[in-house]
């Protein structure tokens, strides 16, 4: 290897050695400015290791002069976040749900509270806005299974609906009319025409008076011999216009065939008294509550 | 024509190496370094005049955020102050909301047509006398002054090695543009904040980030552009230089000196005019008394320049040494293009203020003011904005009837509680309610907003379906202010099934 290093005329640099077709490579130096940068780097890096966390350990790690970590950062800025809230929060957890909802203040601070609750754990079944999705009740209208009033919320909410892990949970079990073999085909079908008839819509006038009899052994003992629903067991109103699975013959016969049981996870426990509270007003004020 | 052959390197014909290069092409800087303008002092009309627009520009600019405007408990009263935490602006009687914002987009406007209509008057009276950049300088320069000298005492001070008198000079002097430049950030916060409760707190380390870091900026900006880079900034990082000569004509007043009676120019001899002898030169005696005073360094005998600012403080000069020498004065005269030429042939001159130019601008000046005056004088008080829900686009109640939820937003702009009165027109509804609020006998609501702010209010209307004509059935919402009789409405769609 040649231990001559050509200098180039022009630049007065050094060249590398590499050549192609007559044009040769200069070995440019980086400019000082950048040079003296990534010393200053390095320099600053040093700092940054006793200022910040930095080296492993073999069982933990450097803390750092201050223990600035982003965790504890976030534990701070959410224990500033608390304690920003924190009167509003004791004042909660002192009152009731009838004077939260008729203190102006409190209430702004349950709905935008209760809003951002609702769109971490209610929001993937009741829909954003708790607007409903096929099977999950829409929570804007008037209908309600278990009740629509501040005190009916906050119970459903803390224990749920068929939850097992919860004793006092909701519960409710309609039996497969057809799938259990306790009802015939043609009373099944006869029971369908009996139901759409409360909201007009039957299609065999024939069928239909045939059902009241299956309805009124059957059905009535939970949804009411007027079959307006009873809250106390959470049985709907079959005259209304709402259906939360649907409401044509067909739906409704694969309801009485094999039954429907929905689950909501009971929340007391896993949210506190005062989310819930708040959670409570704001679903409350979505347009249905009672 | 044939392809132009690459030339092949000869071994026996190099090129042409860096000693080898033309001298014009080596070591040429590819800046052109400054030289340093050392403004002598000087006295006179124009300098008066500039003495005047510095004393009152920042009188304004120190003064204005200590003025008081009572707003009454609802608003801050300070005369002029842009609060951002509330989204306020207020300029003695009047108060902007963040969505008016377009009345500054107006003022904006009217201070460029302004200053071209005064250019196209006056010339660069706007750099020479009102421009930020001008005042501060000339205020940076009268301390420099006083502490290191005239022109000549500085020019010898900066050459002069570093004695304990230099170190004291220029560090007093540095110090001293530093003080003002805080000051002049300070007072910028001032414009944004209650100015006693800011000051106070700036002081007690009890201010914001924000305002200190604005403080710090501006101290910095201040620092450098009126103490360094001065006229710098004019030449090289002002736009409005370049363009200016758009708005000029023959018949601009402009800084002007008159060629015709000044060649050729020359030294006077005292001999000669002891004597009485006519002297065979032009007026101009070559004293350079113009170019020491120009605070950009530039000889107006060589015309009208880029870098001339307008400032007149060369006329003053040049008149100073025509009284001593006896000659008329006004050899550098504020006067027109034209009226020069006219002078020259003897001729009577004339200052046409009305031209197409200064008319098309005035029209527009005219036109966007009024505009503006109408807006403001017609400016709504009440104004209402509804958000639909979307999601979902409605709801159907257990009696069959659909039901559209709407946030209606209700702002009070004035400074007194209102209560309005809210009702649907254009809609058969079947129900109509305000969440939280109980409707009076007529089903209309009444909506209490507290001064200066915003209400927000939650509102639910239903109708039955049959009674809907299509999907999207348009009504509006009304609302009332029965003290004033002001009405307010906002179209909006009753959604339904198809």
């Amino acid at each position: 290897m040649s231990t001559h290093v050509e200098k180039d005329q022009v630049s007065g640099h050094e060249t590398t050695g590499h050549e192609w077709d007559g044009i040769k490579e200069l070995n440019t130096p980086l400019p000082s400015w950048w040079v003296y940068v990534f010393w200053a780097t390095i320099v600053w890096s040093v700092g940054y290791w006793v200022v910040y966390p930095s080296w492993p350990t073999a069982t933990s790690y450097l803390t750092g002069m201050f223990e600035t970590t982003n965790r504890t950062q976030l534990h701070e800025t959410m224990a500033n976040v608390a304690a920003e809230r924190a009167p509003y929060m004791e004042r909660l957890a002192a009152l009731d749900l009838d004077e939260i909802v008729n203190d102006s203040e409190l209430l702004n601070f349950s709905m935008a509270g209760g809003k951002a609750v609702f769109a971490e754990n209610c929001a993937p079944c009741h829909g954003t806005g708790g607007s409903g999705n096929p099977g999950f009740p829409s929570l804007q209208d008037d209908d309600w299974l278990w009740g629509g009033t501040l005190e009916a919320v906050n119970e459903t909410v803390h224990v749920g609906v068929r939850w097992d892990a919860n004793e006092d949970t909701r519960f409710n079990d309609m039996p497969a009319f057809g799938r259990d073999e306790i009802l015939e085909r043609e009373d099944i079908n006869d029971v369908v025409q009996y139901v759409l008839a409360f909201t007009g819509r039957e299609t065999d006038k024939a069928a239909a008076n045939r059902g009241a009899g299956v309805f009124a052994d059957n059905c009535a003992s939970c949804h009411g011999e007027d079959a307006k629903g009873v809250q106390e067991l959470g049985a709907p109103n079959l005259t209304d216009a709402i259906w939360l699975y649907g409401g044509d013959a067909a739906t409704i016969t694969e309801t009485v065939n094999n039954s429907r049981g929905g689950v909501m996870p009971a929340w007391g426990g896993r949210l506190d008294e005062e989310t819930i509270k708040m959670l409570t007003v704001y679903v409350h004020s979505l347009g249905g509550g009672q | 024509m044939a392809m132009p052959h690459l030339q092949q390197p000869d071994p026996a014909h190099p090129l042409p190496q860096n000693d080898t290069l033309p001298e014009d092409d080596r070591d040429q800087p590819l800046y052109k370094t400054r030289d340093k303008v050392y403004p002598k002092r000087v006295s006179g009309y124009f300098r008066n005049l500039k003495w005047f627009a510095l004393i009152t520009l920042l009188a304004i600019y120190w003064i204005v955020p200590w003025l008081r405007w009572d707003r009454g408990a609802s608003a801050p009263d300070q005369a002029v102050l842009i609060d951002m935490d509330m989204g306020r602006a207020y300029f003695f009687f009047i108060e902007i909301w963040p969505q008016e914002v377009y009345y500054i987009t107006g003022l904006l406007i009217l201070a460029a047509i302004g200053l071209f209509l005064a250019t196209s008057l006056f010339g660069r009276i706007w750099c020479g006398y009102g421009c930020p950049q001008t005042v501060w300088t000339d205020l940076f320069m009268l301390v420099e002054r006083h502490i290191q000298g005239d022109r000549n005492a500085r020019m010898r001070l900066d050459k002069s090695p570093w004695t304990f008198e230099k170190i004291w000079k220029i560090g007093a002097t540095h110090l001293s543009w530093l003080v003002i430049a805080a000051a002049t950030g300070g007072a910028f916060v001032l414009y944004f904040n209650d100015a006693p409760k800011v000051i106070a707190d700036i002081f007690t380390g009890h201010a914001s980030l924000g305002v200190y870091v604005t403080i710090a900026f501006l101290t910095f900006s201040t620092y450098l552009l009126a103490g360094w880079a001065r006229e710098q900034v004019c030449t090289y990082m002002c736009p409005w230089p370049r363009f200016q000569s758009a708005m000029l004509d023959d018949e601009s007043m402009i800084v002007t000196y008159e060629g015709w009676r000044g060649e050729p120019r020359g030294p006077i001899k005292r001999k000669n005019l002891v004597r009485g002898e006519v002297p065979e030169v032009g007026h101009c005696i070559d004293c350079y008394a113009c170019f020491n005073v120009c605070p950009t360094g530039i000889d107006i005998r060589d015309g009208l320049q880029m870098e001339c600012i307008g400032c007149g403080l060369c006329i003053d000069a040049c008149n100073e040494m025509m009284d001593k020498v006896g000659f008329p004065r006004d050899l550098v005269r504020f006067d027109s293009v034209q009226n020069s030429q006219l002078r020259a042939h003897g001729k009577a001159t004339n200052i046409r203020i009305l031209r197409p130019r200064t008319i098309f601008y005035s029209v527009i000046l005219v036109l966007v003011a009024s505009v503006m005056a109408f807006g403001l004088l017609n400016r709504t008080t009440l104004e209402v904005n509804v958000l639909r829900d979307r999601n979902p686009i409605f709801v159907t109640l257990s009696d069959g009837d659909v039901r559209n939820g709407y946030t209606l937003k209700v702002l009070n702009k004035e400074q007194a509680a209102k209560t309005y009165i809210l009702q649907i027109e254009g809609l058969d509804a079947s129900d109509f309610q305000v969440i939280g609020l109980t409707p009076n006998q007529d089903g209309t609501f009444s909506l209490d907003v507290a001064p200066d702010r915003v209400g927000s209010f939650r509102v639910f209307v239903a109708a039955n379906p049959e009674t809907l004509n299509s999907e999207s059935t348009p009504f509006e919402f009304s609302v009332t202010d029965p003290e004033d009789n002001v009405r307010e409405t906002y179209d909006t769609v009753f959604a339904g099934p198809k």
